[in-house]
């Protein structure tokens, strides 16, 4: 029977439709018409497109998600392998040590939210406290600058332990004997981490820069609970942004903008998926 | 090159259990001399491994001391003890080429350009690597990429010693010949102190000098492989050395000379009167290959009946019953055997070695 592969595959299918393929339908079909409530529809073809395109506010936003990905990739990566590089191998001090680092990660985002907005609020947060005895006047509500440093600061906090999780898995996986060849051989600490250590997690960290980048890329919760997008946009990225438009009910507008979003993503990872997933000596061709 | 040394040397594993049993090695004392090429032989866990690592000096010994050429070097770091090690499963630095695996032990001390381009072609010329200079390590199979960590090894003028961990254990049969030849070559090309740690008898056999066979952590004879073929030790090498092992029979000394427990066997009164002078328990070792047999019958020998013929190409190993007793004989001669039938067995006397309380004793 021909049919028998696809009658496996119904249950995938019908769900993927719900979850997903149909409401990308529907953003697809907003995004081509002008929407007011109460009125019908008008199909306008690719106008949201060239209006989207065309809006400062917009690459404005996509500018700044792009550089915040950028930043975020950046700082938590490296930091993250360091960490899982001082991490204890064996012993009871494992165990704790990853209970510790899953904390972040376990909690939701709302509140992650929420805490630091008490971190940070400028009468009784402890950062602000802080920064004012090294004489810094801190503060989120009026600096665009510490508003979007806060911002990346909570993502790092909240997302390194996840790659510190995964570069761990991944060290934990390399054999023993290459240290010890590399030792025979002579190489220095950085040597041994330069030709042993990072090739050996390349596949670990591919993954790792892949999810965190996705990721960092729909962050949502963080400004809008920290910050509220503001001061002025300072901190309204992508999905903030979209969302605005949509609770405004520029259905058709945000639509667009939605897909161009999705289209960027979808375009970034697979750029970086490629580049690290050449090896170096076919880069260099 | 050095002549490697181990004195009383002893180690423990920390977080081994109790006692005795968490020995790795034990009051082990060996010298492997300046430019030969020996073996360490014996089953898995007996302790090779550690022994190789504690010559590195990637492992610290509990007590006792290495010595390279007479000077101790137990507080040498492993990196200055300057020794090649080719381990189990091959290690390649896979993201720099063939050329730039080669010369990274020699780049780590310093050495720069044509130095390390010079040498390292010469090792490249040494094991054929010619034509995989530009090439990735990691598009290696698995038997190139252990000769290029042969060649990291042997990169270094100065090296002590060339250590190698059961280097064959992943590669095709057919490569595992092509790569001991290498090895062998290598070895007497630049005469180097090479240490081969191995669980297969023919690859120790076929190529060291001499072979020492260590049990439990402790060396139970050092040879060379004729040496271990003829007169091994104890039952233990006789029975690990060889294919099958040889056939190690209990005796028991009687008022008329010796007998075998439980089987109605007479032994030629040349091996009886060996005996005679030996105390405690005794054993025979024969080997399979020196078992006479005859299908006709032939007095003073032995009736046996065939219990199992193996077909082994060349020769075959028949399996030998009389009452409870069992020994293995190998024969060349294929026409005759089958299973159930009877066969006379003889065991010449001065290829049967005696065994007083598991020590070989001399005739």
């Amino acid at each position: 029977m021909r049919q028998r592969p696809w009658l496996f595959l119904l249950p995938t299918l019908v769900l993927m439709s719900i979850s997903a393929f149909i409401p990308l339908m529907a953003v697809i079909n907003y995004s081509l018409h002008t929407i007011f409530a109460g009125s019908t529809p008008e199909f306008v073809g690719l106008q949201n497109y060239a209006d989207v395109m065309g809006d400062a506010q917009f690459r404005g936003a996509l500018l700044r998600q792009l550089t915040f990905s950028l930043l975020a990739l950046l700082i938590e990566i490296p930091l993250g392998v360091g960490i899982a590089l001082c991490m204890p191998r064996k012993g009871g001090a494992v165990g704790l040590s990853l209970v510790l680092l899953g904390i972040p990660l376990l909690i939701p985002y709302n509140v992650v939210g929420i805490v630091w907005r008490l971190f940070t609020q400028s009468d009784i947060g402890v950062i602000p406290r802080f920064l004012a005895v090294f004489g810094y006047d801190y503060n989120v509500s009026l600096d665009a600058t510490d508003a979007f440093m806060t911002i990346l600061l909570v993502d790092v906090w909240h997302w390194t332990p996840l790659v510190v999780l995964l570069a761990y898995a991944g060290l934990q996986a390399i054999p023993q004997t290459f240290y010890q060849a590399a030792e025979v051989d002579g190489a220095s600490a950085w040597k041994t981490f330069r030709y042993v250590t990072l090739p050996k997690l390349r596949s670990v960290l591919t993954l790792g820069l892949l999810i965190r980048f996705m990721d960092s890329f729909k962050v949502y919760s963080e400004p809008l609970l920290l910050t509220g997008g503001g001061p002025g946009n300072a901190t309204t990225f992508m999905s903030l942004f979209v969302a605005r438009k949509a609770e405004a009910y520029e259905l058709g507008y945000a639509g667009a903008s939605s897909i161009i979003y999705l289209y960027v993503v979808i375009v970034m990872s697979y750029i970086l998926f490629q580049f690290i997933n050449r090896s170096p000596e076919e880069r260099r061709a | 090159m050095a002549k490697i040394e181990l004195k009383s040397l002893e180690h423990r594993y920390a977080s081994s259990r109790k006692e005795k049993d968490s020995f790795a090695i034990e009051d082990l004392n060996i010298v492997w001399e300046d430019g030969t090429a020996n073996a360490l032989l014996g089953p898995s866990g007996c302790g090779k491994t550690t022994l190789l690592n504690i010559i590195s000096g990637l492992i610290k010994p509990t007590s006792g001391s290495v010595l390279f050429d007479g000077v101790e070097v137990n507080d040498r770091p492993t990196r200055e003890r300057h020794i090649a090690q080719v381990f189990q499963f091959p290690v390649v630095y896979d993201t720099m080429t063939v050329f730039d695996n080669l010369a990274f032990p020699l780049r780590n001390q310093g050495k720069e350009g044509n130095e390390v381009e010079a040498r390292v072609n010469e090792i490249m010329e040494l094991l054929d690597l010619g034509s995989l200079t530009a090439m990735k390590a990691s598009h290696l199979n698995p038997a190139e990429k252990q000769i290029v960590s042969l060649g990291r090894g042997i990169a270094r003028k100065d090296t002590v010693a060339l250590l190698l961990d059961e280097p064959l254990t992943v590669i095709d049969p057919i490569l595992k010949l092509d790569l001991r030849r290498k090895l062998r070559l290598v070895q007497q090309e630049l005469k180097l102190t090479m240490i081969y740690v191995t669980h297969d008898q023919h690859e120790a056999l076929t190529f060291a000098d001499r072979v020492t066979i260590v049990r439990d952590g402790f060396i139970v004879q050092s040879a060379t492989p004729e040496e271990l073929f003829l007169h091994p030790r104890t039952p233990f090498v006789g029975y690990f050395i060889g294919s099958p092992g040889m056939n190690t029979l209990r005796c028991e000394k009687t008022s008329d000379g010796l007998e075998i427990p439980g089987s109605s066997l007479s032994l030629p009164s040349a091996i009886a009167s060996r005996a005679d002078k030996l105390k405690g328990r005794i054993d025979l070792g024969i080997r399979p290959e020196f078992v006479e047999t005859s299908a006709e019958e032939r007095s003073d020998w032995n009736r046996f009946t065939i219990q199992m013929v193996d077909h082994a190409g060349a020769y075959q190993v028949l399996t030998l019953q009389s009452g409870s007793l069992q020994i293995k004989a190998r024969v060349e001669d294929h026409s005759i055997s089958k299973e159930g039938d009877p066969m006379w067995v003889n065991f010449p006397s001065e290829k049967t070695n005696l065994y007083a309380d598991g020590e070989r004793v001399a005739p």
